[in-house]
Order: structure tokens, then C-alpha cells, then sequence
């Protein structure tokens, strides 16, 4: 028997991203926690993406409709904000799913030592994106902003396709 | 149509229920679940001018960018400029938010956003100046978030936690958008005759603001930032601006231009046409 925690875990688990919904919202590393009180509240920690991202509302309406389906009555859908989101929260399951739908995944974010101010960056940092299409490693950014703000646009010099790149972040 | 209010209509229509329509005023606080407690120890009206501060740069900031859509000069920079505003947007609403708690009158984000008077907003006066050409809009990005991205990497060490989070969250972003500016002055300054007089024009124009955007303890930052700046001219192969004397700028004290009054019709006049609205 599936315990009511587990149950609770596994529904908020498969809720998938409005915006890369070949994703869930754990794969995208957004889902921080889940917890079960005494008196029967599910709460579900998210952590956005970007400050603005629009789809957050909408990721705590899923996530809510999802509990509540699962017949969970008392919902909390919590924000954190600490640690921030990193596109290095993304799973290796998450970074699979993302090149099988022809989105290359983001390479390792870059990581700073805290104080100092932060360098600047006149060149793409990742010069090689493979081609999510053919695996070509001649590819070109054409755009440090795609369709969301987690996204830019790249494409293949090899097969001359367009793809988008989930941004380091 | 089953009922003659649209939004009602909406959600009966979707098997979601209303969930999935409701955006807008009312419906999400951004802190939500956030442990929104202020410390015993901290002045919270000083913590509360701070926010408020940094909410109205980025707010009058962001419309000044969405202004440029279906204007920019190609398709991609138009949704640069769009997400980068959106970015700010997100940090305007963390921070009026906060703005509101640490205030502790009740005023919300949305109260504070659309039912202040012009000379409550504190933004500084860089933020509100109407678009110019391309060169002037990243001229102004440049400094805006170059500036910026000190500021919160100072903030994410402030004594109050939320606002430490919203600062340390902001960071990569402000270091994204502030990329971005000065990979284009790059490659205006180092462009065509016509790219470089116009991006020469530009900081000429933007660099008088610079002082308005150092005082009290943000002095300190002011020589990390130049730095960075002589470092975007250098590469862009620009001189220093030798812009002509004007200011000084009082936008945090809430002196504003007649342009700031302009924005803010346009930006308030949805919500002030039925303030009691939820949509």
C-alpha cells in the first residue's frame, strides 16, 4: 500500500511545466519539497525559474488541481526563493527529455566565488551546443533570448535547422 | 457564452475551473509561502524605502522596455527586450511586495504599483526618460544594469532575509541583461560609421545620470561599476563620454520628470478605470 506521503510525492512529481511540458516540474528541479502534516496538508515548495516567469501562477494552479485530484483537500502551494532556481537544478532525466524534444539541455551553469564583482561576458560562455537534431557540434547562438525567458536560439550549421538551448543559469 | 460576465463564461468553459484563467490583480501573492517575518532589530521603514526604491527602477524600467515591442529592430531583440523586461517586472513585484510588509500599512503590490501619484514613485530619473533610438535603449540598459547587478550582489548579504533572496535571485539575471547591453555597444561602437555616432550620442546623453545612481551607501560601488563600463568602451573602441553638465537627479527623493506622470497614466489607467476589478 502506498503511503499517503508517497502518494502525495508522486502526484506533485508528474505535474508537468506549462512551458516544456515534455517536463515535469521535478525534472526542471522547481519542485523543492512536499510534505504531509498530521492534519492531512499537502504542502508543495516551488522554486521559479526566472523572478518574472509568467508561468509560475499557472505551475501553482497545476500543481494544486493535481493534489486536489489526487484527493488531497488541504493544498498549500509554497514559493522559495532560497537557494535560487539554476538551470544546474535541471535532472539528468530532465536534460534527456529536453534533447529527445529537440531542445538542447544547458551545460553546467557558470558558478562564481561570492563577493567581487561579477566578471564580464562580451562572448557566449558555452562556445559548443550540440545539435539536438543531428549532434553536429557546429552550431551558431542567433539569439541570447528565445520564445521564454529560459531559452535561447541556436542553430545547426550542419543541418541548417533552428533549435533552442535551455540557458545557463 | 453562458453568462454575461466573460471571465465567469471563462472559467465555466474550462475543466480546470477558474484556476487557469485567473491572472491578473488578486490572484497570486509572489512571497506566498515565503517567511515574510521582519526581524525585531531592523528598521523597517528604512527596509521599506529600500524595496520600494529598487520595485519603482525596475517597474518604470520594464514599461519603458515593453514600449519597444513591435518597435526593436529585429524580431530577436524584440523578444530580448521583452523578457528582459519581464525579468524586471518579476523583481518589481518581490519587491513592492516586500515594500508593502516591511511598511505595514496593508498596501499590497498591486496598490503600490498602480495607485501612487507620480511624485511617491522613488525610481531614479534614468528609468523614466522616454525611448530614444536603439543606441540610447541599450545605453541606458548598460548602465541601469551594470549598476543594478552591484547593488543586489550588496543586498544578497542585507540583514533582511527576503530581501537577501529576492537580491541573490536577481543576480544572474541583472548579469545576463547587463551581457547582453554590452555585447550590443560592442558591436555599435565597433559598427558602421552611423552605429558608432549614434552609440557615442547615446552614452553622451545616459552618463550624466551616473551620479544619481550612487549615494549613501551605494558610494562604495561606484568605482566596480566604472570599471566594468571603461571595460565595455574599451572593447566597443569608444571613448570615454564627455557628456555636458546637467542634474542633478532627485527621483529618489520624488522629483520626476512630466515624462514619469506620462508612463504612469498609461501604465495605472487599467486599474484606476475600476479599482475594486479583480481580473
Amino acid at each position: 500500500m502506498v503511503s499517503l506521503l508517497q502518494l502525495a510525492r508522486d502526484t506533485a512529481a508528474s505535474v508537468l511545466d506549462p512551458e516544456l511540458p515534455m517536463l515535469t516540474l521535478a525534472d526542471l528541479g522547481v519542485l523543492r519539497e512536499v510534505t504531509l502534516a498530521a492534519d492531512g496538508q499537502v504542502t508543495a515548495s516551488l522554486a521559479p525559474t526566472y523572478s518574472g516567469c509568467p508561468a509560475l501562477a499557472e505551475m501553482r494552479a497545476d500543481m494544486d488541481a493535481a493534489l486536489r485530484a489526487a484527493g488531497f483537500t488541504r493544498v498549500d502551494i509554497r514559493t522559495v526563493l532560497d537557494p535560487p532556481w539554476s538551470s544546474d537544478w535541471i535532472t539528468a532525466e530532465g536534460r534527456a527529455k529536453l534533447a529527445a524534444a529537440g531542445i538542447a539541455p544547458p551545460g553546467p551553469a557558470v558558478r562564481r566565488p561570492p563577493g567581487g564583482p561579477v566578471p564580464l561576458t562580451l562572448t557566449p560562455i558555452r562556445t559548443v551546443v550540440p545539435c539536438p537534431h543531428c549532434g553536429s557540434r557546429d552550431t551558431e547562438e542567433t539569439s541570447r533570448f528565445s520564445a521564454t525567458a529560459c531559452k535561447a536560439l541556436r542553430r545547426c550549421r550542419s543541418c541548417r535547422e533552428p533549435f533552442e538551448q535551455v540557458k545557463e543559469l | 457564452m453562458t453568462d454575461d460576465h466573460v471571465y465567469l463564461s471563462l472559467a465555466e468553459a474550462s475543466p480546470e475551473g477558474d484556476a487557469r484563467w485567473a491572472f491578473g490583480t488578486g490572484f497570486e501573492d509572489p512571497l506566498h509561502g515565503v517567511d515574510t517575518a521582519l526581524l525585531p532589530g531592523l528598521d523597517h521603514a528604512e527596509l521599506a524605502s529600500l524595496c520600494l526604491a529598487l520595485g519603482d527602477d525596475a517597474l518604470v524600467s520594464a514599461q519603458r522596455l515593453a514600449e519597444w515591442v513591435t518597435l526593436a529592430p529585429e524580431l530577436e531583440e524584440e523578444v530580448a527586450l521583452a523578457n528582459i523586461g519581464l525579468d524586471l517586472l518579476g523583481q518589481a513585484r518581490l519587491l513592492l511586495s516586500r515594500a508593502g510588509q516591511a511598511e505595514g500599512a496593508g498596501r499590497d503590490e498591486d496598490q503600490l504599483a498602480y495607485f501612487r501619484a507620480p511624485e511617491e514613485f522613488r525610481n531614479v530619473v534614468l528609468a523614466e526618460l522616454p525611448n530614444g533610438d536603439f543606441a540610447h535603449c541599450v545605453a541606458r540598459l548598460l548602465l541601469l544594469s551594470s549598476w543594478r547587478l552591484a547593488v543586489f550582489q550588496a543586498l544578497s548579504a542585507h540583514p533582511d532575509p527576503v530581501l537577501a533572496a529576492i537580491a541573490a535571485k536577481g543576480v544572474n539575471e541583472l548579469a545576463y541583461h547587463r551581457d547582453h547591453a554590452a555585447q550590443w555597444t560592442v558591436r555599435l561602437g565597433d559598427g558602421t560609421e552611423e552605429s558608432r555616432r549614434r552609440m557615442t550620442e547615446a552614452l553622451d546623453q545616459v552618463w550624466p545620470h551616473l551620479p544619481e545612481l550612487f549615494h549613501g551607501a551605494d558610494q562604495g560601488l561606484r568605482g566596480d561599476v566604472e570599471l566594468t563600463l571603461r571595460q565595455v568602451l574599451d572593447a566597443a573602441g569608444l571613448e570615454p563620454p564627455h557628456p555636458a553638465e546637467r542634474g542633478p537627479y532627485r527621483g529618489r527623493a520624488g522629483e520626476h520628470t512630466e515624462h514619469l506622470t506620462e508612463l504612469l497614466a498609461e501604465l495605472q489607467s487599467v486599474a484606476r478605470a475600476d479599482p475594486e476589478a479583480t481580473w
